[in-house]
């Protein structure tokens, strides 16, 4: 994977394009301008960033209002805070009153690593999940970030993006589409399918590099639209794979893995299945790399998950197998083969 | 424009309603309602730039009733301005009706879904934010509980109303002294109130809220003050109007019986025949 920048860096890069180009675009901000990396975007637009201070829920109640009078509204601000300060008024606010404001979640899940519990958003999918009327999206790199704020730009209902801050490789290949509501298929095979979110598409690749030396073929999904999530793709990975891993920088309460779970169990699929997360305890410390690796989210963790998910799965007929073109998934090009 | 007189015979026919669907629904804020309804009554008929026909008009004024509870006040005047059938308020928290127990933007005319308190400012400053950054002309005026200032987030949108001079917002408080648990100045204590308003930047001003005359008088001087938010500090009473409600923390969410309901009405109609005999 060639390396990339930051996906916040492209979030306030594609946001400033897109502002540059229609005066209702507006960034809110609670005190959180540096930690969006929109000090440029401030700058350079001063008229289309609202500052309201370290005042998370009057970020979500003000972003309301000026997206029922026509605003195009990002609001972002650190995701730990924004979406549990604020969670009645994105409850409310924006999604029981469908005014269409993007809520950006920054420095997401354990980007700020040795800064503790207060500073990491692992609640985040379990609560905004429960939430009716507002779609998450987690992209897993440069490219599906520009794609997903692109998207949402047009968005005429709430939505929520969670953004990392670490520096991210490329996982898709020239040639991608993103669709919102539509995992993107990173890399195809048959034998296990990683199905992984946000910044943790990058380690579950890097993974199945891993076992792909050791002639274990690996399906990588980026998941990056958590709701609604794309069923038929878990449903295809489960008819053509003998096993599914699942990844995410979130509590293993609640979010992608629990998601897919409940998609698989309510189809009486049968197979081995592994939801990797963050466990229901307060994190080591440590750096967001330290963590993962901490928990088993790295290329070698999930690697030593894949193997033993395999020796329990039970090896299918090729023939029974389905063409991959029967998946409803934009495959990029050169990616597929077996 | 209504005459003091068509606004005063307007608030008892507002009370009858409010009255008879809280009892039929057997669900209702009465209290707050009818401590609430005289300002929405001159709000609607004289003062807000809004109609059936202009609801999506850019230009519009805006309404966010904070105190979401007293839904039924808001349902019955919008009912009057002919947002919606008024038939249709016989269906208030009826299995499968829009007319929930909290304002909702199914409801035609509602600009916004509350219930939840300490909400609407933070919209309405986002919405006169929004007035401002587009050079449009229209104003915001929401309905705050004075109870519901016990949550923080009144005073976060406070903050940025004054920072932003968003002298097209006008924030009344239906300042009726109750919450649910008894007199405000008991369960947490918001006196000073005009003092912390205007510490907060706001321009300040006080009127008996269940007075239609002062109501137009105090919303016919907005912008108090150039620059700055627009505070009315509405006197009033809860239960206004029915002598047995009135000043009674009982009927913050009482529902009238047979007795009772019979016993209001007729206070109603002595009202309306001594307004009518002036």
């Amino acid at each position: 994977m060639e390396p990339g920048r930051a996906n916040l860096d492209v979030f306030a890069e594609t946001v400033l394009e897109l502002a540059r180009q229609d005066r209702n675009v507006l960034v809110v901000t609670s005190d959180s301008r540096g930690s969006g990396k929109l000090t440029h975007y401030g700058e350079t637009l001063p008229d289309q960033i609202i500052e309201l201070g370290i005042a998370e829920q009057n970020v979500i109640g003000i972003s309301a209002g000026l997206a029922s009078a026509g605003k195009k509204v990002f609001a972002a601000s650190p995701a730990c805070f924004i979406t549990a300060r604020g969670f009645e008024q994105i409850k409310n606010d924006v999604a029981y009153s469908d005014q269409p404001v993007r809520i950006v979640g920054i420095s997401a899940g354990v980007s700020y690593g040795a800064l503790g519990a207060t500073h990491h958003s692992l609640h985040d999918y379990a609560a905004l999940r429960a939430v009716h009327n507002i779609t998450i999206i987690a992209p897993a790199d440069n490219f599906e970030t520009r794609e997903a704020i692109r998207a949402v730009y047009n968005a005429a209902h709430p939505v929520y993006v969670r953004l990392g801050k670490a520096p991210m490789p490329h996982v898709h290949r020239n040639g991608s589409s993103f669709t919102i509501g539509k995992a993107a298929l990173i890399q195809d095979g048959r034998d296990l399918t990683f199905i992984a979110c946000g910044e943790t598409v990058a380690v579950a690749t890097a993974a199945a590099e891993l076992l792909a030396a050791e002639g274990i073929a690996c399906r990588v999904l980026s998941m990056h639209t958590i709701k609604p999530l794309d069923e038929e793709a878990v449903h295809q990975a489960a008819r053509d794979t003998r096993a599914i891993i699942t990844v995410e920088e979130h509590s293993v309460f609640g979010g992608l893995g629990e998601a897919c779970a409940a998609v698989l169990m309510q189809h009486g699929a049968t197979l081995p299945f592994k939801i990797v997360g963050l466990p229901d305890e307060y994190m080591v410390t440590g750096s967001q790399k330290e963590i993962f690796n901490h928990y088993g989210i790295s290329p070698t963790g999930l690697a030593a998950t894949a193997r033993q998910l395999l020796s329990r799965a039970p090896h299918l007929e090729r023939a029974d197998l389905p063409a991959w073109s029967v998946m409803n998934l934009a495959a990029p090009a050169g990616v597929g083969e077996p | 424009m209504l005459t003091d007189l068509e606004l005063k015979l307007k608030s008892i026919e507002y009370r009858a309603t409010i009255l008879r669907i809280i009892k039929q629904a057997r669900a209702g804020h009465t209290g707050g309602d009818l401590s609430s309804v005289d300002i929405l009554n001159v709000l609607y008929n004289n003062v807000l730039r809004v109609s059936p026909a202009t609801f999506a008009d850019p230009d519009r004024d805006r309404y966010v009733q904070s105190k979401g509870h007293c839904a039924e006040a808001l349902y019955t005047v919008l009912a009057d301005q002919g947002f919606f059938a008024p038939e249709e308020l016989d269906t208030l928290c009826r299995y499968q009706s829009h007319f929930v127990g909290h304002p909702t933007r199914n409801v035609p005319g509602v600009e916004q879904n509350t219930g939840a308190l300490g909400h609407g400012l933070a919209v309405a400053v986002g919405m006169a934010l929004a007035a401002k950054l587009d050079r449009r002309d229209f104003r915001v005026y929401t309905l705050l509980g004075d109870g519901e200032l016990d949550e923080g987030s009144n005073w976060e949108a406070a903050l940025a109303a004054s920072h932003y001079k968003l002298d097209n917002l006008v924030a009344i408080v239906d300042r009726n002294g109750l919450q649910i648990t008894g007199p405000t100045e008991n369960v947490n204590p918001l006196e000073p109130l005009d003092e912390k308003f205007r510490a907060f930047g706001f321009a300040v001003s006080r009127v008996d809220g269940n007075d239609t005359e002062a109501l137009m008088d105090v919303f016919g001087r907005v912008p108090f003050e150039a620059g700055q938010p627009n505070l009315v500090l509405a006197h009033t009473v809860k239960g206004k109007g029915i002598s047995f409600m009135e000043n009674s923390v009982k009927w913050h969410h009482r529902v009238p019986s047979d007795e009772e309901f019979a016993s209001a009405r007729r206070e109603l109609d002595d009202a309306r025949l001594r307004l009518n005999g002036r």
